[in-house]
This record gives C-alpha cells, sequence and structure tokens, in this order.
C-alpha cells in the first residue's frame, strides 16, 4: 500500500554524506592517536571511495558487507589488536550498511514520497536525537553489565578490561551471590514481602478505584488526596513516620510491619492506573449485565474484571517494583529478619563496595527484559487471536 | 552516680546469676553490626565458635549500627527493644549510656579475666569510657595516597599537613563530612599545639581559623560519609589522598594490590565496642552475657586481628596476634597501636565533642553550604 | 425539601414518589461506593497517615521541659526572664529535687540535648550536674547522721514515713508523684508500691514525705525492689533538714521516731543552710549564665515554635524573634536550592522526554512497544545500582571523561568535574525520573488525533506552525501532569543526591535523615519536613486544580 518509489540514489549523493560520516569516525580514531586532522581525511577518503566502489563497481551487496566488516576488523586489529577488532568490526559494520542504505534509496521506505529533502534529514536527525534519549535510559545498564564481570573487588574499569584481556574478567561476583547465605536470604524476603505488598495494594486498590469511580462519591477530592498521599509526602518524612507508628504497635522489625508499609507505597500507582482505566469504561456493561439478571459479583467478575484487567495489572506491576527496589522505608521499619536486597545492596554501598552488588542488578535486569519480552509477546499473540492487527 | 550504678549493675547480675543456673537462656540473638569486613571480623573470630559450642542457638546479624542510636531511642520509645547486642563506637556508646538507653555493667563481674589473673578493668584500662562500654577493638581514622600519584621529584607525603599542603601536592583529598577530627587537623597543621586544640576550638575565633584552613583545600576535597568511599575513590585514581578507618586502607593494600600507602601521622584514635540494650527480658540477657564473655576474652580479641587490621581492645590481646587468616602476614606491624605508627596520635576528646557537636555541626555544614 | 410533593408527585412503579425513590437508589449508590473505599481509606489512614501525623506533631512537641523540670518551672513562673537578675534560691532548690529525679530516671541528658539546640553548652551542664547532685547537701546529711544513726536506716525511714498501724494514710501524695515519674519517665509506672504515707506525718513534715513517696514509688516500680529494705535517696535526708529548719512544729507528734526528730531539729539548727544555687555552680559555673535560665525559661511551655524557627535559620530570644548568625544559616539556602534543583530535574525531563513520548505515540504500535521496554527497564534496576553507575560514569577518572580525553576533546590535566555537584545529582535524577515523565506524556499524546495536524498542513500550515499551534497545545495536559509528578518526587529525593550530590548538590531532605538518623535532632527534623510537606501539598493542590488527579496516566 505504499506510494513511496524507492529507488537507487546516485553516487554523488551518497559518496558525500558517507564522507562525513567517515570523517567523523576518522575524527575518534584520530584524536586517540594524536593527529585529528589526519584522522579526518582519511577517514572521509576511506569511506567516500568504499561507497564509490560498493555502489558503482562492485554491486553485491552482501559480498560488499561482508568484506567491509571484516577488512574494518582486521585494519583495527592491525592498529590496536584486541580492542580495535572489536571498534573495527563495529565501524565496518555500520559502514557496510549503511553505505547500502544510502545508496538504494532505503531510507525513504517509510516516509511519504512528497517529503522534500529538508524533512528526511530532519525525521532522521529526530530518530537519532530520540535514540541518543534512549541510549541515556539505558547507560547505567551499560556500565553495570560489564563492570559486573570485574576481577577486582572496586567499581572500576581495569586496564586489563579495557583490553579485553581475559585475566580482568571473571564470574566471582556472581559466584558471591549465589554461594552467599546473606544474598540468598535478602532474595527470598524480597520475593516473600514485595508479592504480599503487592497483593494487599491491588485487592484494596482495585476496590477503592471502582467504588471512586462510580458518579456520586462525597468528598471524593479528599479521599483521593488521602489515596494518593503515599506517593507524595517524600520518603524519608514516611519513613521516619512509620519507624515511630509502627515501634509503638510493635509491627516495627516484622514481616507484616514491612508489607504493610510497602503496600502503603504501592497503593498510588494502582489507584491512579485503575481509575484511568474506570475513566474508558462503558457503565452500560454493568447495567447491561444486572439487566440480564446478574447479581453485583458475578458482574465485576465476568464484566468489568476482565476489561479494566490491564489496569490492574499495570498497577500491580508498579507496586511490586515499589516494594522490590524500595529501601529507605524498609531501613527504618524493618530489623534483621526482613533484610531486602535493597536492603543488602545498601549495606554492600556502604560498607564495602562490592561488585556483587553489580551482579545481583545485572540478574534481575536479565529477568526483567525476560519477563517485559513474555509479556510483550503473548500481548501480540492475543491480538493475533483476537483478529486485530497490531499497529 | 555510683551509688545508682552499682545498685543497677547489681540487679542485673542478681538475674543472670539466677537464670544462668536455671540454663534460661534464650536461644536466639540479635547482633547489630556495621557489616562488610568488620562484621565478618566479628563473625569468624566469635560468632561462629560460639555458636559451634553451643549448639541450637541462632544468631542474626542486624547491620545498623550507624544507625543504633536513633533506633534504640526509638525502641526504647515504643517499649519493644529487638535488639540483644549492639556494636557501636565510644561517642555513641557515651550517649546511649547518659540517656540510659544502654545497661551499665560491672565489668569485672560479667567479663573474663586476663589468662595471668588480671581483671578485665584493669586489663582493658582506660579504655572503658563508659560504664556501659565494652570495648572491642582500637581503630583510627586516618589517610592513605597513591603512590603513583605522587609528583616527579617530590618525597611522598608523610604528615597529616601534607594533606593542606596543595602546591607540593596537587590532586583531591577526601575527608569525612562531619567536624570531628577535620577541625583537630585543620587547627593542628595551622600551628595550635596538640594540647591546646580543644581550647582553642572552644571559641568562635578558632572555630573560624580552624574553617578558614579547611577552605584553603575546600575545591580539592571530596567528602565521604560511608567507611568504602575513600578506598573506592583510591582505587578509582578519582582522589591523591584521603581519610578513613585503617582496616578499610589495610584491606585496599594488602588485600586488593593497590598502589595506596598508609600515613600514618596524626591518626585518631577511637574505639568500636559492645552494649547491652537497656530492659532485656531475663532469658535474652543472660544469653547475651553468656555471649559477652566468650566474645570478649584475650583469646577471641587476638583471634579478631586475624581478620582485620584493628588492634584488640585487652592489652592481654597485644601478644597474641598473629597472622592474617588468608594472606598469613604479620598483622602486628599493621595495627594502628604499632609503636611505630603511633609516633604521632591524637585522640579525640569525647566529652568535649559531646556537648559541641550540635554547634560546631551546624556552623560547618553551614560553612560547607556556602 | 419533600415540599413540592403536595402537588401530586409523579409516583415510581411501587407507589413511592419517584423522587424519594432515587434518592433512595442514589442514597444506596453513594453507600455502596463508600463501602468500596473505606477498607482502602481505613488502610491508609492507620498505616501511612497517621504515621505521618504523629511524626510531624513532634515538631511543636515540647513537654520535655515542664516533664523534666516541673517545680524548677513553675518558680521560673515568678522571675522576669528579661532582665539581668538571676533566678532566686527557690528555684535552685526545686531545681535540685528535680534534677535529682531526672538524674535517677537519666532523662536529664535528654533534656540537656534537647536545650543544647537552643543554647550550646547546656548539655554537659546537665550531663555532669546529673552525675554531681547527690553531692548536695553532704555536710549536712552526714551532721544528721551524727546525730543519730538511725538516719541512715531504711527501716527507720519507712517506719517514720508510714506512721503509726492504722494511721490515718495520704494516698494521694504518692499518687502524685507516680504521675510525675510517669511523665518523667514516658512510661506507665503502674503497679504496687507498697508505701503510703501517714497523713499526720505529711502534713507536718511535707517536703520529706513527697521525697520519700517519689523515692518509694520510683524503687518498687522502675528497681523492683522493696521500699521498706532501700535507704532513701539524699533527697529525702535535705527535704528534711529544709522541714526541720523551717520550723516542723513537733510539740505535739508522737508517732514513731518523735525522739529522733526533735532531737535532730535541735542538733541541725546551728548547721548552716544548704546554699543550692552554690551547690550548683559548684557542679557547672555555666548554671550562673544568665542566659541558660532565660533558654530554660523560654522553652518551658508544652508547645514551641523553636523547632520551626530553627528551620527557616530564625532563632527564639526573649528580646523577640531574631535571625539565626549569618555563619549557621543553611536551611532557607537549602530550601531555595531544593526548589531550584527540582525544576532543573524537571526542566531537563521535560526536554528529554518530549521527543521520546512523542517518538513512542507515533510510531507503529509493535515498535513503540518494543522501545518502551527500554523505557520501563531502568525502573527494573535498582535505584542504587543506577545511581553508582551514575558515578562510574562521571566521576573524573570515570567513563565519560576518559572518553572525552581519549578524543583529545578534554586535557588530562583539566577532566570535567561532573559529579559531586549540581550537576550530578541533575543528571542521575533526570535519569530517574524520566520514566515519570515520558509516561504520562506518551499516555496523553497517544490519544491526540493525527488527523488535526495533517488537516492544518492541508491548510498550508508548515510543519513548524502545525506542531506548535495544532500539535503542543494538545500535548501540554501530559507536560503538566508528568512535571508536577516529577517535581513532587524530586523534591523529597535523599538517596541519589547523598551518594552524587557532594556538598553543592545535596536536599532539604538529606538533612532531614541527617537529624533523624544522626544528630537525633527529631523535633527539627519534624519541623523541616512538615514544611517541606506543605510544600509538596501546595503543589498537589494546584495540580489538582489545573489538571486534576484523574489525569495522571502511568503507562
Amino acid at each position: 500500500m505504499t506510494l513511496t518509489i524507492i529507488e537507487p540514489k546516485p553516487v554523488s549523493f551518497v559518496a558525500p554524506v558517507v564522507a562525513v560520516a567517515g570523517a567523523f569516525c576518522g575524527l575518534l580514531v584520530g584524536t586517540a592517536h594524536d593527529n585529528p586532522l589526519l584522522g579526518v581525511a582519511i577517514g572521509a577518503v576511506l569511506t567516500a571511495v568504499l561507497a564509490f566502489v560498493w555502489l558503482s563497481v562492485f554491486r553485491n551487496e552482501r559480498a560488499a558487507r561482508w568484506l567491509t566488516f571484516l577488512g574494518f576488523g582486521a585494519v583495527g586489529f592491525a592498529y590496536a589488536g584486541v580492542p580495535g577488532v572489536v571498534i573495527g568490526l563495529a565501524f565496518g559494520a555500520f559502514f557496510g550498511w549503511f553505505i547500502f542504505w544510502l545508496g538504494e534509496g532505503r531510507y525513504r521506505a517509510k516516509l511519504p514520497p512528497y517529503s522534500t529533502g529538508m524533512q528526511v534529514f530532519l525525521h532522521f536527525l529526530f530518530r537519532v536525537l530520540c535514540g541518543a534519549i534512549f541510549i541515556f535510559l539505558i547507560t547505567p545498564i551499560l556500565v553495570v553489565m560489564p563492570l559486573s564481570f570485574n576481577a577486582e573487588n572496586f567499581f572500576t574499569f581495569t586496564p586489563e578490561m579495557l583490553r579485553f584481556d581475559p585475566e580482568g574478567y571473571s564470574l566471582k561476583h556472581y559466584r558471591d551471590f549465589f554461594t552467599n547465605s546473606d544474598w540468598q536470604q535478602a532474595m527470598w524476603n524480597s520475593l516473600s514481602i514485595a508479592p504480599m505488598a503487592t497483593i494487599l495494594s491491588v485487592g484494596f486498590g482495585t476496590l477503592a478505584a471502582i467504588g471512586l469511580s462510580s458518579e456520586h462519591v462525597p468528598f471524593r477530592r479528599a479521599i483521593m488526596a488521602v489515596l494518593i498521599s503515599p506517593m507524595i509526602v517524600p520518603l524519608i518524612i514516611s519513613a521516619a513516620g512509620m519507624y515511630f507508628f509502627y515501634s509503638r504497635l510493635g509491627l516495627q522489625g516484622t514481616y507484616w510491619g514491612v508489607v504493610l508499609a510497602h503496600a502503603a507505597l504501592g497503593i498510588p500507582f494502582v489507584i491512579i492506573t485503575v481509575t484511568a482505566t474506570l475513566v474508558g469504561f462503558d457503565r452500560s456493561l454493568t447495567r447491561a449485565a444486572a439487566n440480564m439478571g446478574a447479581n453485583p459479583v458475578t458482574t465485576f467478575f465476568r464484566v468489568q474484571m476482565p476489561l479494566i484487567l490491564p489496569g490492574v495489572i499495570s498497577g500491580g506491576l508498579f507496586a511490586f517494583i515499589t516494594s522490590f527496589d524500595e529501601v529507605v522505608v524498609v531501613l527504618f521499619v524493618g530489623s534483621a529478619g526482613q533484610k531486602t536486597l535493597p536492603w543488602q545492596m545498601f549495606i554492600g554501598l556502604r560498607e564495602q563496595i562490592s561488585p556483587t552488588i553489580l551482579a545481583v542488578a545485572t540478574i534481575l535486569v536479565v529477568i526483567s527484559i525476560a519477563l517485559l519480552t513474555t509479556v510483550e509477546l503473548l500481548r501480540r499473540r492475543s491480538e493475533r487471536l483476537r483478529g486485530m492487527s497490531p499497529g | 552516680m555510683t551509688f545508682k550504678t552499682t545498685l543497677l549493675a547489681s540487679t542485673a547480675l542478681t538475674v543472670a546469676a539466677v537464670s544462668a543456673q536455671a540454663q534460661d537462656m534464650a536461644n536466639s540473638m540479635t547482633l547489630v553490626s556495621w557489616g562488610g569486613a568488620y562484621q565478618n571480623s566479628q563473625q569468624k573470630a566469635y560468632v561462629e565458635p560460639y555458636l559451634a559450642a553451643n549448639p541450637g542457638v541462632t544468631a542474626t546479624w542486624d547491620e545498623s549500627s550507624a544507625e543504633a542510636v536513633a533506633k534504640m531511642r526509638a525502641m526504647n520509645e515504643a517499649g519493644n527493644v529487638t535488639w540483644d547486642l549492639v556494636d557501636v563506637v565510644a561517642s555513641d556508646a557515651m550517649r546511649l549510656c547518659d540517656e540510659g538507653l544502654a545497661m551499665e555493667l560491672d565489668h569485672d563481674e560479667i567479663l573474663a579475666p586476663a589468662p595471668d589473673g588480671t581483671d578485665a578493668s584493669d586489663d582493658f584500662g582506660d579504655l572503658i569510657v563508659s560504664d556501659c562500654f565494652i570495648p572491642q577493638i582500637v581503630y583510627s581514622t586516618t589517610f592513605g595516597y597513591r603512590t603513583d600519584m605522587v609528583p616527579d621529584g617530590v618525597e611522598p607525603p608523610s604528615t597529616v599537613c601534607d594533606v593542606f599542603d596543595l602546591e607540593t601536592y596537587p590532586g583531591k583529598r577526601s575527608l569525612q563530612k562531619r567536624p570531628i577530627d577535620n577541625m583537630e587537623w585543620a587547627l593542628y597543621c595551622d600551628g595550635v599545639a596538640k594540647d591546646e586544640l580543644y581550647d582553642v576550638l572552644s571559641t568562635d575565633e578558632g572555630v573560624n581559623r580552624a574553617l578558614a584552613k579547611l577552605d584553603s583545600i575546600k575545591d580539592q576535597v571530596v567528602w565521604w560519609t560511608a567507611g568504602a568511599e575513600t578506598p573506592q575513590l583510591l582505587a578509582d585514581g578519582e582522589v591523591f589522598m584521603g581519610s578513613t578507618y585503617n582496616g578499610r586502607l589495610f584491606s585496599a593494600i594488602a588485600e586488593q594490590d593497590q598502589p595506596i600507602e598508609m600515613m600514618w601521622d596524626m591518626q585518631s584514635f577511637d574505639l568500636d565496642g559492645w552494649v547491652i540494650p537497656a530492659g532485656l527480658p531475663e532469658d535474652r540477657l543472660a544469653r547475651v552475657l553468656d555471649f559477652l564473655k566468650f566474645a570478649t576474652d584475650t583469646q577471641r580479641l587476638a583471634d579478631q586481628a586475624a581478620y582485620i587490621s584493628y588492634g584488640p581492645a585487652r592489652q592481654s590481646s597485644a601478644p597474641l596476634v598473629g597472622q592474617h587468616a588468608e594472606l598469613g602476614i604479620d598483622m602486628a606491624p599493621h595495627m594502628p597501636t604499632d609503636p611505630a605508627n603511633a609516633e604521632n596520635t591524637h585522640l579525640y576528646d569525647y566529652e568535649w565533642w559531646a556537648d559541641n557537636r550540635d554547634d560546631l555541626d551546624a556552623k560547618f555544614q553551614a560553612w560547607l553550604a556556602n | 425539601m419533600s415540599d413540592t410533593t403536595d402537588s401530586g408527585p409523579v409516583l415510581a412503579a411501587d407507589g413511592t414518589p419517584l423522587k424519594r425513590s432515587l434518592n433512595r437508589a442514589l442514597r444506596a449508590q453513594k453507600m455502596r461506593a463508600l463501602a468500596l473505599i473505606a477498607p482502602l481509606l481505613i488502610f491508609v489512614l492507620v498505616t501511612f497517615i497517621a504515621p505521618i501525623a504523629d511524626m510531624l506533631f513532634r515538631s511543636v512537641e515540647n513537654q520535655i521541659v515542664s516533664n523534666t523540670l516541673p517545680n524548677t518551672v513553675a518558680t521560673l513562673n515568678d522571675w522576669d526572664g528579661t532582665g539581668d537578675t538571676m533566678p532566686g534560691e527557690e528555684t535552685f532548690e526545686a531545681l535540685y529535687y528535680d534534677m535529682f529525679l531526672a538524674a535517677e530516671s537519666k532523662r536529664h541528658t535528654r533534656l540537656g540535648s534537647r536545650l543544647n539546640y537552643e543554647e550550646a553548652g547546656i548539655s554537659s551542664m546537665f550531663r555532669t550536674s546529673g552525675r554531681r547532685v547527690d553531692d548536695v547537701g553532704e555536710d549536712q546529711i552526714d551532721a544528721l547522721e551524727d546525730i543519730d544513726e538511725s538516719w541512715g536506716d531504711e527501716a527507720f525511714w519507712f517506719a517514720l514515713m508510714s506512721g503509726a498501724d492504722g494511721a490515718a494514710k495520704a494516698d494521694d501524695i504518692v499518687e502524685a508523684q507516680r504521675t510525675r515519674l510517669s511523665r518523667l519517665n514516658e512510661t506507665g509506672f503502674s503497679g504496687e508500691v507498697g508505701f503510703a504515707p501517714s497523713q499526720e506525718i505529711a502534713d507536718l513534715l511535707p517536703r520529706t514525705v513527697r521525697a520519700y513517696s517519689a523515692f518509694a514509688v520510683f524503687t518498687a516500680i522502675a528497681d523492683g525492689d522493696v521500699v521498706a529494705e532501700e535507704e532513701p535517696w539524699e533527697t529525702v535526708k535535705v527535704a528534711l533538714i529544709e522541714d526541720l529548719r523551717n520550723g516542723a512544729d513537733l510539740s505535739g507528734y508522737d508517732g514513731p521516731g518523735a525522739e529522733e526528730l526533735r532531737a535532730a531539729q535541735e542538733g541541725m539548727a546551728d548547721q548552716p543552710a544548704i546554699d543550692y544555687k552554690q551547690a550548683f555552680l559548684d557542679m557547672n559555673e555555666d548554671w550562673g549564665d544568665l542566659d541558660n535560665w532565660k533558654t530554660i525559661k523560654m522553652y518551658a511551655p508544652p508547645f514551641t515554635e523553636g523547632y520551626f524557627l530553627n528551620a527557616i535559620d530564625m532563632q527564639k530570644t526573649p528580646e523577640g524573634f531574631q535571625a539565626r548568625p549569618e555563619s549557621e544559616q543553611i536551611y532557607i539556602k537549602l530550601f531555595k536550592r531544593t526548589l531550584f534543583m527540582s525544576l532543573m530535574i524537571t526542566g531537563s525531563c521535560i526536554l528529554l522526554a518530549y521527543p521520546v513520548a512523542f517518538l513512542l505515540a507515533n510510531l507503529p504500535m509493535r515498535t513503540s512497544s518494543l522501545l518502551m521496554i527500554l523505557v520501563l527497564l531502568p525502573f527494573w534496576t535498582s535505584l542504587l545500582v543506577r545511581t553508582s553507575a551514575w558515578k562510574v560514569m562521571l566521576q573524573q577518572q570515570g567513563v565519560i571523561n576518559d572518553t572525552l580525553v581519549w578524543l583529545g576533546l578534554v586535557d588530562d590535566a583539566s577532566r570535567l568535574v561532573m559529579i559531586n555537584n549540581q550537576f550530578g545529582t541533575i543528571v542521575a535524577m533526570t535519569h530517574i525520573l524520566l520514566p515519570f515523565m515520558i509516561l504520562p506524556m506518551y499516555s496523553v499524546m497517544s490519544t491526540i488525533p493525527p488527523y488535526y495536524v495533517r488537516a492544518a498542513k492541508s491548510l498550508g500550515a508548515t510543519n513548524w506552525t502545525a506542531f506548535w499551534r495544532v500539535y503542543f497545545p494538545q500535548s501540554v495536559p501530559g507536560i503538566g501532569a508528568g512535571s508536577i509528578l516529577v517535581f513532587i518526587l524530586a523534591i523529597g529525593y535523599y538517596i541519589t543526591p547523598e551518594i552524587v550530590g557532594g556538598t553543592t548538590g545535596t536536599f532539604i531532605s538529606n538533612r532531614i535523615a541527617y537529624h533523624i538518623s544522626i544528630s537525633l535532632n527529631w523535633g527539627l527534623a519534624a519541623a523541616l519536613g512538615s514544611i517541606l510537606l506543605a510544600a509538596v501539598l501546595i503543589l498537589y493542590w494546584a495540580y489538582d486544580k489545573i489538571v486534576g488527579i484523574d489525569n495522571v496516566k502511568l503507562g
């Protein structure tokens, strides 16, 4: 259905653009060797020539891209050993793709055919900018993952690591996590506290959100303010207040104390997400169900619940993360028996900086990527089954 | 209030004696400490042997010593004490004792005498700075520097005043984010005699003088709050020199092989030890006293030094200090109390700081923020 | 309300007026809604609101002075706290009894620390005095015991105070002391004392009986001992000496110990009077400092504005409220900084989140939900780890500086300082709070219909005009929702600034945490917290007015 015509672009357009990119990469390499100008010149000329050769002389894309990829890698190795190979291969892969992407005109594939050159340029500039912001978002993860394989007990990229010397890497922090009873205990505590807190906040929160969404609720604003308050009161104040108050109730230092505190903190997220879902909820559906003789409980579970489920689930996820990643309140309200993962991490950071923390973080990130991907795949599958076209 | 002391202590002891006879001891203890290598040394040197000798007893660690005073005050307010034995620094022990949050003790009654029969109170000597306090270790806050950052052709730094000498030793320094120690070092390096430090610091001019001296390096200071920070900063090459607890530096140098050197000059001695929270039920108190007697005897304190380079608080333990448990190096030369390291030391005045801490802290924080 | 029903109301099917029937249905609906909300409301009130209220109450609470030194405070009512005269001898006498009891209960140092917040040095004054307060009147007590050894005998004292068997008892005195001790110790002090003074001796020797009753209650309940088996405190003997010197009329007394009492009155007549003021000056010369007394008088009422004044760099003086010395002013600056940095963080979040939310809202569902994982992923990485990672990135020997030096953009000797300052805090917190900005923006943007912009363009608007005049206004609610959320979360942050903020990048929350766990000045922490909370609530209110809390959407 696309009207855009994908046609090869002239080399006179492609070569200069590639040369600019090449010059930039040349600058990076050149400055590393104390000669930025030479780097720029070599980079520009080399990539421009490459673009010319691949597009006008040797038009076999697959072979050309492999050649570029391996060629750059070899040059990198010749100059700077193992780290050079990595950088070289990255550059090679990029230029191999970039030359043909431009040369074959594929970059216009998803744009309206009438876009001017400037619009195309702005479009991609915007994409690059967004890409940079996404990289900013995952920077910490990019740092944490390699550092968790550090062979030393500090948060530092050692020279060995930068040389890709196997000596600089080790799995010892992972071993520490899996063998150390403190970490294992903390893991179990987190896994027993967070789900219970989530169940409490989701249970109470969903009911209240349904109540709040009905048309005639007295003091709605005031009630809402109270229910949202755990999110807006600065954590340190909540933590101290709960500490004194729970101590008096004998809840301080107990499993239920921490669960109640975390449930309170998770409630605003449930309220917000579920009320948001209920805004779009068609009330005539429940009336129709009631009309047909369903009692309120049946109506709730058979009609309302399935429709607001996505909101409930996402609220539950937020509540879970709140509890799973919470350190200030648990430090105050909990005691040794409720030491959660973040608490253990906090101790680790304060008393002995150990990359075991980073290993734990990496494991959690991997698990969460797997979870989020699974959820996404399931969503697509159910959409396909329901016959809706995704996007 | 000696009358009161003996009264309380004797009550406690009768209780202890009675329950010990009845074998009516709780089977679990919650011990509070600092976490990290220090807690590990306690675990290895006395908790594990004690648990091995007393099967059925369990010990749980709570790494809350940094907030111990606040938490014990709140527990006391709520009448719900969940800790059995708390590891704190001496100044915190004094504060807890003053406020009646920690139990007063008769050291000779509850602690084991030295192997030669010397009473515990004589064996610990002056280190019993409070009636509630049972010292374990002597540690010091001192400086370390990165050897590869010493400028060419310059002697490595050797005195605390080199920290204030930015011309000879350019680079960042890390200092603890509190007035204690820093103010004294600043005045000392500004030419105040060691025994007049607190007299000078008691005046507004003295405080300003110390802050002015600190001002001269303020731009180059990274302030730390947790003990693990300076070793990390040194390992990163982020600072040239920095103050921290001597055990942390030892571990970075000897166990982690970092290019760091100690600078013992004007090391500030401090003590760390146990206090028992006031108001423990009888069975738990009996268990704690039983453990305490074991954990603070001469051999156990000497054993601890095999895991961390802090000096045992008992005089009788010093000759028993041996080698590092894993590295096999002699530990004695790494102790803050070793004569070679203790040529020029500074013992900070607990009393003075107890009185002036709030006031100086307000000034110090205002100075930091400006 | 039902007046209109006269003129033939419309009736519902069951014959009731429709209006009433509708009202009833409405009420039932309201009740059902409330019944659904009630469990959560109660849950939040108990687990969250009550603790906060309890915490904030500490910012004005100040009973400690009047609970610890009730008699002293009472005598100070008659003293002019603004002039140059010291309080009189009766104040010092009252202070003696108060201080002794406080020292026995170990509450005097707490009062000392409390008053030390207002006047440096008071803490040590109380601490040293607490240690030596039992030395007051030492010579006179020795003289008393020289006259008759019975005065050092616990059984004799108990008999003297209890009176003869069957004598009328003055239970109210014991109860009064019980109340006083329970206030002082903040515990119940309930239980059997096993002592009641006789009415006769209470009339004859009022001070002594008061002091002995206090001793009895403390011994029986706090120490768990038998009163008759413990020697009375020094205060009891001092009180007796004072009673005797003040001309207790013993002529008609013939109860237990009558003879010893008469002998004592006679023997003590030529002893010098106890000089309480001098005794306290001997303990600590600061008791002669007028400023300390002014402070005690000023902070005697059970509620105080002192913590709030401190929280805005002011102090209370006899001459009224005044600014603190320049060198101690810190909180106003911290509040301003917290505000400024939260605004900066919110601003940078808007700048970074807008393009991303726009992209996500305009990409096909399949791609955007993949990219959404990238937005959500940081949520799953522990806050502590993310902050530490920024430290690794930003420090002078860190990844960014290394890269810049490697590229030759920055000289090795002049590496950029990006951490332990405001910049570090802003970068790290922008990163941490960015998802909270992207999600509400995304949910607003994904509801903006694309044909408005297309219509604008087909009417001849340039890309920019179409965006700025058509698209942007529709996305403003998203910006508003995200901004308030980010700002409110930022203003209360504490762990991240603590780790990357150094000295110039820390927030007011860091000071609150410091006062809660290190300096133990909980009143000041509560006052600072109240101000912070008030600021947040005003923001919340404004937000609710402008955007409506229902319009916040997360994902």
